[in-house]
């Protein structure tokens, strides 16, 4: 199976590689998948007390080049937004950017499901619900 | 000048040999004939060659001519012995002893049996992979008719003990089945030293060309019959209907004479450069081989670079580099390869494995290459993946509750 372009340029230059300190009020930490299913993602957004923007996120992949990409993007489109605007980010949108065949659709699923982890990590830490989110029917 | 890409998935099939090819081409235009047509020199020209062929494939296998059946290949060669031996000595009982790390083209035979009425026993392999005797003559009944295990694994590469198997199955008059692909051509194989019955190999799989193959089935002590598969016009002693393929024959048959003649030099060249790739890459951190380090074949390493995952790791490199994993990353299949798992390896180690098959045209350049790139990619992929950095801070991953999906 060929990979798209994106992918590829993702895979090859990830963006926003690495680890934000835990240990802050303003960090939030998404951890899922599982290495028995060969992939496993962590998502971290850093948040502007002030403006409610996430002024940073970092990630790391252990999984396939569509695994890689996807939380590569979505660290990418995380910054700048506002918390609230974060949630919104759908898999559908990942998979039409990177170009995703059908079997790596998952991958996408598994990026949502981190921005989202990570929003309620965000929101836990600070007080706040914890969102409720459907099941992805996809898993 | 390094020519890119590099082949190292010879497990999967072997580039033609320049001289297998030139040995084929007249048989294709000029020497067309079909060698069951006994009434004029096309046909006996095509038969002269086939039957030439057969021996120099019985030669390698220290078979008769005789005892050579072509088929279409090995998948083919799997169906027809097993089914084969399966329907012609019903009368004898049902139940075939097989393993869990066989090739497909054996276990799904098997499974198809078992809708027909066989019982089948599929054995554990041991860590190493390879067969546990004791287990094996313990799984023996009345009833068996047939051992099926393969001389060396494809995965792995691991060479299961058939002189052992065979004396076993002797003990107990039970028929030995073999599925060759893997050895034959690569490492010295005789069917009346190690005591085989059956066996099927494939051309594609020692420099020759796809599409052909042989079934071995023994003459004399015992006479070994198989029900043929194929109805038609009794090619192939009745047990392999079908036109033959000439010109596949031809090739077939060069590839095992070269075979015979340089496998002991290539397999101590080839051997002296996969054992250079594995020193280097067992040494980058936590690697581990998978199989047997002994009981293998000369051309192949299968290593298992842990918190990396083998379809992400071999798109690093694979543009310049052709190698197999046993991770599948797709929502068809999640599972890793079932013969890594039969090991008793954890699904993370089994994602994270790469094979690597070398072959007659591999050269130290390539290895070099290969080297270099793989353990870069690693340690890239190692920066880029949340468990390493776990296994960095010495968090115990067991301890971690995911998120399964």
């Amino acid at each position: 199976m060929a990979y798209s372009e994106k992918v590829i340029d993702h895979y090859q230059n990830p963006k926003n590689v690495g680890t934000l300190d835990k240990g802050k009020n303003n960090v939030g930490t998404g951890l899922v998948g599982a290495p028995e299913c060969g992939d496993v993602m962590r998502l971290q957004i850093e948040v502007d007390e002030a403006t409610g923007i996430i002024r940073d996120a970092k990630f790391k992949t252990f999984g396939c080049g569509s695994a890689i990409a996807s939380s590569s993007l979505a660290t990418e489109w995380l910054k700048g937004k506002s918390v609230d605007e974060a949630v919104k980010i759908d898999n559908m949108t990942i998979v039409e950017e990177l170009n995703l065949p059908p079997v790596k659709i998952h991958c996408s699923v598994l990026a949502e499901d981190a921005i989202k982890a990570a929003i309620n990590d965000y929101r836990k830490k600070n007080g706040l619900e914890e969102l409720q989110f459907e099941e992805s029917p996809v898993h | 000048m390094l020519k890119l890409p590099i082949y190292l998935d010879h497990n999967a099939t072997t580039p033609c040999d320049p001289r297998v090819v030139e040995a084929m081409v007249p048989y294709f235009t000029n020497a067309f004939g079909n060698a069951a047509s006994r009434n004029h020199p096309f046909g006996w020209q095509a038969e002269e060659a086939v039957d030439y062929a057969r021996e120099q494939v019985a030669r390698l296998i220290g078979a008769d001519p005789k005892e050579i059946i072509f088929t279409s290949g090995a998948t083919e060669g799997d169906n027809l012995a097993i089914k084969g031996v399966y329907e012609m000595y019903a009368s004898k009982g049902n139940h075939i002893i097989t393993c869990n790390i066989e090739h497909k083209a054996v276990l799904d035979t098997c499974r198809n049996l078992e809708k027909e009425g066989a019982e089948i026993t599929y054995l554990d392999v041991k860590p190493n992979g390879l067969i546990d005797l004791a287990a094996l003559e313990a799984a023996i009944k009345p009833t068996t008719i047939l051992i099926a295990i393969m001389y060396a694994n494809n995965e792995i590469g691991t060479v299961m003990p058939m002189r052992e198997i065979s004396a076993i199955a002797r003990k107990h008059g039970v028929l030995v089945f073999t599925d060759g692909v893997q050895a034959v051509g690569k490492i010295p194989v005789d069917v009346n030293k190690d005591g085989i019955d059956l066996m099927a190999f494939t051309a594609h799989k020692m420099y020759g060309p796809k599409g052909v193959g042989a079934l071995y089935v023994r003459r004399k002590n015992p006479r070994v019959k198989v029900t043929a598969q194929i109805d038609g016009g009794g090619h192939e002693r009745g047990m392999r209907s079908g036109t033959l393929n000439v010109p596949g024959i031809v090739g077939f048959g060069k590839a095992c004479e070269i075979c015979l003649q340089e496998m002991e030099s290539d397999a101590k060249r080839i051997s002296q450069l996969r054992d250079k790739l594995e020193n280097a890459l067992l040494k980058v951190e936590e690697s581990y081989l998978n199989g047997d380090k002994e009981s293998r074949l000369p051309h192949v390493t299968n290593i298992s670079f842990k918190y990396v995952e083998g379809e992400g790791l071999m798109m690093g490199f694979n543009k310049n580099i052709a190698l197999s994993s046993g991770s599948a990353c797709t929502s068809a299949s999640l599972e890793p390869s079932y013969v890594l798992k039969a090991l008793g390896l954890g699904d993370d180690l089994a994602h994270s494995s790469l094979r690597f098959g070398l072959g007659r045209f591999t050269t130290e350049e390539q290895i070099d290459y290969t080297i270099e790139h793989v353990t870069n990619t690693v340690n890239k992929l190692r920066e880029m993946s949340p468990l390493w950095e776990m296994f960095k801070d010495g968090i115990d991953l067991n301890t971690i509750e995911w998120a399964h999906h």
